[in-house]
């Protein structure tokens, strides 16, 4: 299969994740959104890797997951220590600044 | 003997010092150690004279170094003295003179709580004008110059609880700081043109200097020697200095602080002779203050302005002789040391005379006092025939003697130098006639004081009328003394050096004009004031005698001139502070202060919207990026 498939579906996946993180108000979807626009930058540095034939991009690719695992541990404790003092998992009630 | 010169300045400091910091514990004996010093100091300048006296002439110069004041590289500024003939005549005047005043304040001043300061004070006055006239360099004669002037104010405003005194105090410094800067211009000129301050090192070669830098050293000092002699355009502090107590306007008008402006510009002399210019305008304001000091002198009804009008005129005349150059210079200081001894008689005589009125200085209110201060009316006249030139005694010699070097100046300027000082002579024969007419003539014109208490007019004590005796034996023999063998011309020449102008009149012929003035002056006073009685309340009188009783609008002309002039500058850059400055630091405040009020907007805690710039940010980064390949 031609591996440029794999870039427009990453371009794709990227694409669905930031209109989500825009888009979406609750914290956990806009959550999984980030991890879907990770996911897809995995997905294309994999794709180049193979393209290229050498294992840099498969090495950075772990290195993400890692970041992204570390990411959901902290970011997971937020949105709920958030939601127990605000009863609310929106992104736009947690705004405190006076305009 | 050269280790005396710093004992001599000392001690009247140290008198300063003890009585000011010794507080109350000396006020009992205070003044009599205060008086101590000041005779020590002329014991010691009399030692030294002698001393002088038994050199060759021209090597009665002493040196005395004490310390290294500003040692800098090559450059140095020493406290160092130089005692030569020139220094010399006037310690001996500064001591002498100052002594007897100590002595006269001892008796003047008894009855005031503060005398214990005032002590301090005189003795502070002394020590700065000694340290003014044995400096060795400018630096150190400015030192003892601020001294003076701060001597003056303290003593001039010394009954500080009266307005006018404060007042009064306040201008004399403020006057006096123009003529400072002047000063401190010059030795600042000095130093870039000669690399010194040094007498010994800018004086020999004042030569070297170019013309222009001369006149302008000339012109800076002129304007010092103005503020400290009372000179127009600076003498509107004079008058008003009257407010001071008696023996201090004795002591600032006879041995310090006016004679100090002389002293310098006899001292520099060879820059002004190297910058005839500056000269000329040293002349020219030499002349104008003696008219101008002669006509107020004449129109005051005040004993003591009357008499501050006329000291004016007086120095106006050393000026003068000041500006001739080489043959004027022994003149000036000679006319200065015998005005020392009559204008220090007639201030103490005038000072005696208030003693015994209650305080009244008004000469209106005086008349007929001759009967009942005898010694005072003595002394006074004696000092009274020699400042207006009585032959033979000591104004008659060293006044004829400046006319005489103003002739020889040769040309029409000499007439015409010759001209205003004979008219000058006439006036000072009639202001100091009048003087005399209305306070020891005529009837009884004696007013209760303003609490009500007759005057009982009575003779001084002792310690205030020995000084007068000896002022006026002084002004008296002085003349004698100094003409014998012309002593006095022979003693200054090595220092200030002396030329002969080829003169288009005798000197007999000048003695003959000024005293033949000098009746025209005494007898149109008596016509005035001796033949018929003495009106109590003054006449309105013309024009000018209205104008002079006001000091011939010079504190209106100040006030106009500088006062107005600098408020409305004020205003102005008050006005330019506000709009223009503050408009621009307040205008760059307020736009970024709107600026940063709309930056903030961008700011407002919706992650979502940050998401939206970061990922702007990217896509704009991507974009850039692309297009920088594509090119």
């Amino acid at each position: 299969m031609n591996p440029q498939n794999y870039l427009y579906l990453a371009a794709l996946l990227f694409t669905l994740g930031a209109s989500g993180v825009l888009l979406r108000r609750n914290a956990i979807v806009v959550f999984m959104c980030i991890e879907l626009m990770l996911n897809a930058a995995n997905l294309a540095l994999v794709t180049f890797s193979r393209m290229h034939g050498n294992l840099d991009g498969q090495i950075m690719a772990f290195f993400v997951m890692v970041v992204a695992a570390a990411e959901v541990v902290v970011g997971l404790a937020i949105i709920v220590m958030v939601y127990r003092s605000r009863h609310s998992a929106s992104v736009d009630d947690a705004s405190l600044m006076k305009l | 003997m050269e280790s005396l010169i710093g004992l001599l300045v000392a001690a009247p400091l140290l008198g300063a010092a003890v009585l000011l910091l010794g507080g109350r514990r000396l006020d009992r004996a205070g003044h009599w150690f205060g008086l101590a010093m000041a005779a020590v100091s002329f014991v010691l300048a009399v030692a030294l004279f002698f001393d002088l006296l038994d050199r060759a002439g021209e090597e009665r110069t002493l040196h005395q170094h004490l310390f290294s004041w500003v040692p800098v590289a090559d450059f140095r500024a020493d406290v160092a003295f130089q005692l030569d003939q020139l220094s010399m005549t006037f310690v001996l005047l500064i001591t002498g003179v100052g002594t007897l005043i100590h002595l006269y304040s001892v008796g003047y001043m008894e009855h005031d709580e503060r005398r214990r300061r005032f002590f301090g004070y005189l003795n502070l006055f002394l020590g700065a004008m000694l340290l003014l006239v044995l400096a060795d360099n400018y630096l150190l004669l400015y030192v003892g110059w601020e001294g003076v002037g701060l001597a003056s104010f303290l003593l001039i405003g010394f009954w500080q609880h009266k307005p006018s005194a404060a007042t009064a105090a306040k201008k004399a410094f403020v006057v006096n700081r123009v003529g400072d800067v002047g000063l401190s211009i010059a030795i600042l000129l000095m130093f870039t043109t000669f690399g010194s301050f040094a007498f010994a090192e800018v004086l020999p070669n004042a030569d070297s200097a170019s013309e222009g830098t001369l006149t302008g050293i000339g012109l800076m000092l002129l304007l010092a020697a103005c503020g400290k002699s009372a000179q127009v355009p600076l003498q509107s502090w004079l008058g008003d200095a009257m407010e001071g107590p008696t023996p201090v306007s004795a002591l600032i008008h006879a041995a310090t602080m006016v004679t100090a402006g002389v002293y310098l510009v006899v001292r520099s002399g060879a820059v002004f002779d190297a910058a005839p210019d500056a000269q000329t305008v040293v002349v020219v304001v030499g002349a104008v203050t003696l008219l101008f000091g002669a006509v107020v002198g004449c129109a005051k009804d005040d004993i003591k302005k009357a008499l501050a009008g006329s000291t004016m005129s007086q120095i106006g005349y050393m000026m003068l002789a000041a500006g001739l150059g080489p043959i004027g210079y022994v003149f000036a200081i000679m006319h200065l040391v015998t005005h020392g001894f009559f204008k220090a008689g007639l201030f103490l005589g005038a000072g005696s005379v208030m003693h015994g009125m209650n305080d009244e200085v008004d000469m209106r209110r005086y008349g007929g006092l001759r009967t009942y201060m005898p010694v005072t009316f003595v002394t006074f006249g004696l000092a009274y025939l020699a400042i207006i030139g009585f032959p033979y005694l000591s104004g008659f010699f060293s006044k004829d003697e400046i006319i005489y070097a103003g002739f020889s100046k040769g040309g029409t300027e000499g007439w015409i130098l010759g001209g205003v000082m004979l008219l000058g002579a006439a006036l000072t024969a009639y202001y100091m006639t009048r003087i005399m007419l209305m306070t020891f003539f005529g009837e009884k014109r004696w007013q209760p004081d303003a609490n009500g208490h007759e005057p009982h007019p009575h003779e001084s004590p002792l310690t205030m009328t020995v000084p007068m005796m000896v002022l006026a034996g002084g002004a008296v023999a002085a003349g004698f003394v100094f003409d014998a063998g012309e002593s006095f011309v022979h003693w200054l020449e090595p220092v200030t050096g002396l030329e002969h102008g080829d003169s288009p009149v005798s000197h007999g012929q000048v003695s003959i004009a000024a005293t033949a003035v000098m009746v025209l002056g005494v007898a149109g006073a008596w016509f005035q004031y001796g033949r018929r009685p003495v009106p109590v309340v003054a006449p309105t009188g013309s024009l000018l005698t209205r104008a002079a009783r006001r000091d011939l609008l010079q504190d209106d002309f100040n006030h106009a001139a500088f006062v107005q002039t600098g408020s409305y500058l004020t205003r102005g850059l008050v006005y330019l502070d506000h709009k223009l400055v503050d408009g621009v630091v307040n205008g760059t405040a307020a736009s970024f202060g709107g600026l940063s009020g709309r930056l903030r907007r961008i700011q407002n805690g919706f992650a979502r919207s940050y998401a939206v710039s970061m990922f702007g940010g990217a896509a704009v980064l991507v974009a850039v990026t692309l297009l920088m390949r594509a090119v």
